[in-house]
């Protein structure tokens, strides 16, 4: 739960919520790169840096909002390179290490498959600078669900190996998914103010998708009711995310007015 | 004969697929390369990935390598060479009307 006790003003939450959009994707753009030359096959690979480097543009573009939001004069740099751990808001789903091909795709196909039916809601916000924005990631988060999905079913019903490989994935990162759809003060604010969707509204649309999906692919579906871990979006981390961003922000911080001429 | 290129029992890659993209609208696809994948839906969208991700096309085409006929090498006298001493299949010593040259 969250501490702050004071009212939020509309900038300070949509500030909010756009630093939890691109933390998402700037964090599992930067775990989806570690494949960047390590794919199970070349166009594999490609597929991969493809995604990554679509998330890594929807999180510049978040930011670049969110900067102009806040309106005290930041690049959008300074919230990727100078903010500590704990001022991160990703949900931890996006941080954990990349494990096997297996893990990759079942944390790629429940992330796609959320984003799918949140910017689809996204889209229809009154502001138009961000509805736009979303309109033009929609198109690729399309994509990222179909590469997913795609990969979900081949895996699962593969070899016995693909489909204990990501059986077990699903089963390592069910804990996790609960927060997909964790709510607080800042999205009821916006809800009110019609610039973010009740995630609560799809969530039943999302596991239908989910599990009819797993079922194709002949898999178990875990058990929703397990314990699932929160925290995220209060800047509470797993261990996993210090050292991404370690190594993410250390030339920057080690040369601050470093460029690249 | 040559060695059929998607059941190559040394090959551990996937089946290859040739790839064809189609630039624009009423354009022929062309041929752009090809993909290795283990199915039609994934051969297009590896070929998505690797041939369109920068607006190089309206529409792929993907065939396994195996469907595709060609002309051999040794092909290569009885079905070009004859070509050369037909001056009657080079239409060249026609004047081509101006306004038919106009329309090009």
């Amino acid at each position: 739960m969250s501490t702050q006790t004071k009212t939020l003003t509309k900038k300070e939450a949509l500030f909010e919520y756009l630093i939890r959009l691109a933390d998402d994707r700037l964090i599992l753009g930067h775990r989806l790169s570690e494949w960047c030359g390590h794919g199970p096959i070349l166009e594999e690979d490609i597929a991969l840096a493809n995604v990554s480097l679509d998330y890594i543009g929807h999180a510049a573009s978040l930011y670049e909002y969110a900067v102009e939001i806040e309106g005290e004069d930041r690049h959008r740099d300074d919230l990727v390179y100078f903010r500590n751990d704990v001022e991160f808001k990703n949900l931890k789903l996006t941080e954990l290490p990349k494990g096997d091909f297996g893990f990759t795709i079942a944390r790629q196909f429940l992330f796609a498959s959320f984003s799918y039916f949140l910017y689809k809601e996204l889209s229809e916000v009154d502001d138009e600078q961000f509805a736009g924005m979303i309109k033009k990631h929609l198109k690729e988060v399309k994509y990222h669900l179909r590469h997913s999905r795609e990969w979900v079913l081949r895996l699962g019903d593969g070899t016995e190996e693909s489909h204990e490989r990501i059986q077990n994935s699903f089963d390592d990162i069910w804990t996790y998914v609960g927060e997909l759809f964790y709510q607080d003060e800042v999205d009821e604010f916006l809800q009110e103010h019609k610039l973010a969707p009740d995630t609560a509204s799809f969530k039943d649309e999302w596991k239908e998708l989910v599990e009819g999906s797993l079922k194709e692919a002949t898999l178990e579906v875990p058990d929703w009711d397990q314990y699932m871990v929160t925290g995220s979006r209060d800047g509470l981390h797993t261990e996993h995310l210090g050292h991404l961003l370690a190594e993410m922000q250390h030339l920057r911080r080690s040369y601050p007015d470093g460029n690249w001429q | 004969m040559s060695e059929d290129k998607n059941t190559n029992n040394e090959d551990t890659q996937w089946p290859l697929w040739e790839v064809f993209t189609q630039p624009r609208d009423g354009k022929p696809h062309e041929h752009a390369g090809s993909v290795h994948a283990p199915d039609a839906e994934m051969a297009l969208e590896n070929a998505r990935d690797v041939y369109a991700r920068r607006k190089e096309a309206v529409n792929i085409w993907v065939v396994p390598s195996d469907q595709i006929v060609a002309s051999k090498g040794e092909d290569a006298g009885p079905f070009f060479d004859p070509a050369d001493d037909k001056p009657y299949r080079h239409p060249q010593f026609y004047s081509v009307p101006r306004a038919t040259k106009r329309r090009k």
